[in-house]
């Protein structure tokens, strides 16, 4: 019995827009949200109904649950999708929901907090054997830190217990530097994500990152839907992510996919997620973390596949069964086309003046914008994500490259002309990738 | 003395604000950080000297251009 008829989006930009699509194409009804500077977004045309989010900074809009809530029950969605960013990882925000007696479109709100932290995140999947680098737990005192780090071995990673996306984090080489950053990460982790707890985990040197899309029914059931390569990053934010992953072991990726399915259907995990684990240049795999939402990337494994993941979410949310495995018949890649300066990659803001996305076989494109929209500072970068499939990586590629051309911006500066630096890149073009790239790429120059 | 303006690159607020008036720098230490679209951004002292004035207060909006500090060399 399906319980889901119609949908509260509590989010913005190009991932309402595409949950309104899945929404849609499933015959439901979608409920959009905007604040005072998305008033012009496309999304909230293409939803059923709209409302507004009074204010404009995220906290007051679509961080801001009781307005959320609000919306839910004068729209009478009996659904939430929370998409990704915001309050998509917010155990209390799901707990909320699932109170005010509706469906949230994510896992039993446990999983936010288990898999949120990320210390007990990585006993849990330690627990089902799944492979990990060397780390510490919760630490609490130098001295400890400093035996931890010891024999863990230098150079280490310190890093806040209660977020990801980079925040905090600091690498350290040896035991003099060791309490500085110990200090940072605890005041970083304290005020970014309320949580002061700190860990140490062994310091990969430019890995790959590599990531498996899996999807669980909660009742052991589990499957994966391959990889995704996102190991073109700056600031520990992903530029480009690609399926199949260039230059690895196909049969060593499908057994890791498949052990990453197993450990989530022994854990019993009951929606879509990510476990992102970390490659060495030896082949080494090991644990980095796992998302337990919707990724930014997640179109690359719809186009290399064909299967609808955000579909398929609504899906197992609404109790239905896992979709059947499909093939990964082609190449897919991915690039996030940011509102930044190429050269000095500082953020840009302005009034789209032209925006018009390119139309093009085999190249989708997800965009939360279109002309006379305004990029504002209150929210993230990201203009659109450009997605090419084809038969081989070349063609791809070369997708991609035409498609940032026949881009077109005016109004904000864009990161377009660093992203085909990057694809027309010799060390890219052969594949040989990993977390240090885009660093020696800039540093050509 | 050198009265160096430092000015603000982007449009954002600040988020945090290390240095304190008075506070003697050198180049490249971080005077604030601003956030924009989610990005840290750091403004470091653009020479050795002193922190003479901080122009903005926490969480303030900040403008591309706006003054943000002044150090004295």
């Amino acid at each position: 019995m399906s319980r889901i008829s119609k949908v509260l989006i509590a989010n913005r930009g190009a991932i309402a827009r595409r949950i309104v699509r899945a929404c849609n194409e499933l015959g439901l009804e979608s409920v959009a949200v905007y604040s005072a500077c998305d008033s012009e977004a496309p999304y909230i045309a293409e939803a059923s109904e709209a409302y507004p989010l009074p204010g404009y900074k995220a906290l007051d809009t679509y961080l801001n649950s009781v307005a959320l809530l609000d919306v839910a029950a004068r729209s009478g969605a009996d659904a939430v999708h929370p998409g990704y960013g915001f309050l998509a990882e917010n155990a209390g925000f799901a707990r909320a929901v699932i109170d005010s007696g509706r469906v949230f479109i994510g896992p039993q709100p446990t999983w936010l907090e288990q898999m949120g932290d990320k210390v007990s995140a990585r006993s849990l999947m330690q627990g089902q054997g799944f492979p990990m680098f060397a780390g510490s737990q919760l630490l609490n005192d130098p001295r400890q830190a400093a035996a931890e780090a010891e024999q863990i071995g230098y150079p280490v990673m310190v890093k806040p217990s209660g977020g990801g996306g980079g925040m905090g984090m600091a690498a350290v080489a040896d035991a003099d530097a060791l309490e500085a950053a110990l200090h940072q990460a605890q005041t970083i982790g304290a005020s970014a994500f309320g949580d002061s707890g700190v860990y140490i985990e062994k310091l990969i040197e430019t890995p790959r990152h590599i990531e498996f899309q899996i999807l669980g029914d909660g009742r052991g059931g589990a499957m994966h839907v391959y990889e995704r390569d996102c190991s073109v990053q700056r600031r520990n934010q992903k530029l480009i992510e690609e399926t199949p992953a260039p230059g690895l072991d196909r049969a060593m990726l499908l057994a890791s996919a498949e052990q990453a399915a197993e450990v989530c259907a022994g854990l019993g995990y009951d929606s879509l997620g990510t476990v992102e684990t970390l490659v060495k240049p030896d082949g080494d795999m090991g644990f980095l973390e796992m998302n337990t939402r919707i990724q930014v990337e997640h179109g690359v494994t719809e186009m290399a596949t064909g299967l609808d993941l955000v579909q398929a979410q609504i899906n197992l949310a609404d109790g239905g069964a896992l979709p059947a495995l499909p093939e990964r018949s082609r190449y897919a890649m991915e690039v996030r086309l940011y509102a930044e300066d190429s050269a000095t990659m500082l953020p840009s803001t302005g009034v789209l003046h032209t925006f018009r996305p390119p139309s093009l076989h085999g190249v989708r494109v997800d965009t939360g914008y279109s002309a006379n929209q305004a990029v504002t500072p209150y929210y993230d970068a990201m203009l659109a994500k450009v997605i090419a499939t084809g038969d081989t990586r070349e063609m791809v590629i070369g997708r991609l490259l035409v498609a940032l051309k026949a881009f077109e911006v005016h109004g904000v500066q864009t990161n377009a002309g660093l992203l085909g630096r990057i694809l027309e890149h010799d060390e890219f073009l052969g594949g040989n990738i990993d977390t240090g790239i885009l660093n020696r790429i800039i540093g050509e120059h | 003395m050198a009265r160096h303006e430092v000015e603000s690159e982007v449009t954002g607020n600040v988020w945090k604000v290390l240095l304190e008036v008075g506070a003697s720098v050198t180049e490249g230490d971080v005077i604030m950080i601003l956030e924009s679209m989610k990005m840290e951004i750091p403004v470091e002292a653009p020479a050795d000297g002193t922190l003479a004035e901080v122009c903005v207060a926490l969480e303030d909006q900040v403008e591309e251009d706006q003054l943000l500090a002044v150090v004295e060399a």
